[in-house]
């Protein structure tokens, strides 16, 4: 796997994003600005990043989505790439019409900086497959924008098709209001395309992948990833 | 020509802020507030002078970058 992670100004976990792929793969990630306009030959995976790139100016994520990166971005997902946005990363997937949606102030008005669960609801993804289905890991959440939001019925479609990947739940795996605590629609915490290749997130899997430093929940979807991508090359 | 392009949350998409700028309303004393909406007003200077022409590259604009048209509508005023 050859991973390329983007970095904005206002990025600021790209190296936990490293570190994570590392641990995963054996390789270190190339490391792209955003005004780079093409991505290294053999890029097989892309990360965008979680942070406040631009200031968070407009509207999350806006302005990253317009960077001149973000073109080569798009033909890369185009030809059928993966391509994985955590927390600012996911804004931008949207912002750039990546993933369908939007992501609003939380329905508290909050900025949330805590851990949550997410239950997965598929494990035959290229991010998903070394979890059971069901299965629910910890995640830190740290977003003021978190609340996912589509019209209903681009949610019944998202659903249909299967690309609702990951829920917040309880640490029992029951999807309940308490345990959405950005107000998300139907508890959504991470969608797809709809070739299961594009991912986004809001949660933080990259912040548990160090036994010494908060355990390894978010581990198996960088393995997921690795043994993907390893076996796609 | 300076052109204002004004950027609302849509009918229907929750408005958190505006719910909050509500209660703070009422807790001031401001009887008979009823829904209030927050958005934002984006002032340009366009290098235009036919009107027409302005308002609608200013729409292509919103359109591209000033509102975020899953949640957002917008419209603009040349003023």
């Amino acid at each position: 796997m050859q991973a390329a992670i983007v970095v904005f100004p206002g990025t600021n976990r790209e190296r936990d994003m490293a570190l994570a792929l590392r641990r995963a793969t054996g390789r270190k990630p190339a490391m792209l600005w955003h005004r780079d306009t093409e991505l290294p030959a053999g890029t097989d995976l892309v990360v965008l990043p979680g942070g406040f790139s631009y200031g968070d100016y407009l509207r999350c994520g806006a302005m990253a989505a317009q960077s001149p990166i973000m073109r080569a971005v798009k033909d890369f997902a185009a030809r059928g790439g993966h391509v994985l946005g955590v927390c600012n990363g996911f804004q931008m997937l949207t912002e750039a019409g990546l993933l369908p949606g939007a992501l609003l102030r939380n329905a508290t008005l909050r900025f949330l900086s805590m851990d949550c669960h997410m239950r997965v609801e598929r494990a035959d993804t290229p991010y998903t497959h070394r979890f059971r289905r069901g299965q629910v890991f910890r995640a830190t959440m740290a977003h003021g924008d978190g609340n996912y939001f589509a019209d209903p019925a681009t949610l019944d479609e998202l659903e249909a098709e299967g690309r609702v990947i990951l829920r917040y739940a309880t640490p029992a795996g029951e999807v309940t209001e308490a345990a959405n605590r950005n107000g998300s629609a139907r508890g959504i915490a991470g969608i797809a395309s709809a070739n299961l290749r594009v991912l986004g997130l809001m949660p933080h899997p990259e912040n548990q992948v160090d036994p010494a430093i908060d355990g390894t929940d978010g581990m198996p979807l960088f393995e997921s990833l690795a043994e993907t991508l390893a076996s796609a090359a | 020509m300076k052109v204002l392009v004004t950027v609302m949350p849509k009918v229907g998409v929750l408005d958190p802020q505006g719910k909050a700028i509500g209660h703070a309303l009422a807790g001031l004393g401001f009887a008979g507030v009823g829904e209030v909406r927050a958005g934002k007003v984006i002032e340009l200077e366009i290098a235009e002078t036919d009107a027409a022409r302005a308002k609608q590259l200013a729409e292509e604009m919103a359109r591209k970058l000033l509102a975020n048209t899953v949640i957002e509508s917008f419209r603009v005023e040349v003023a």
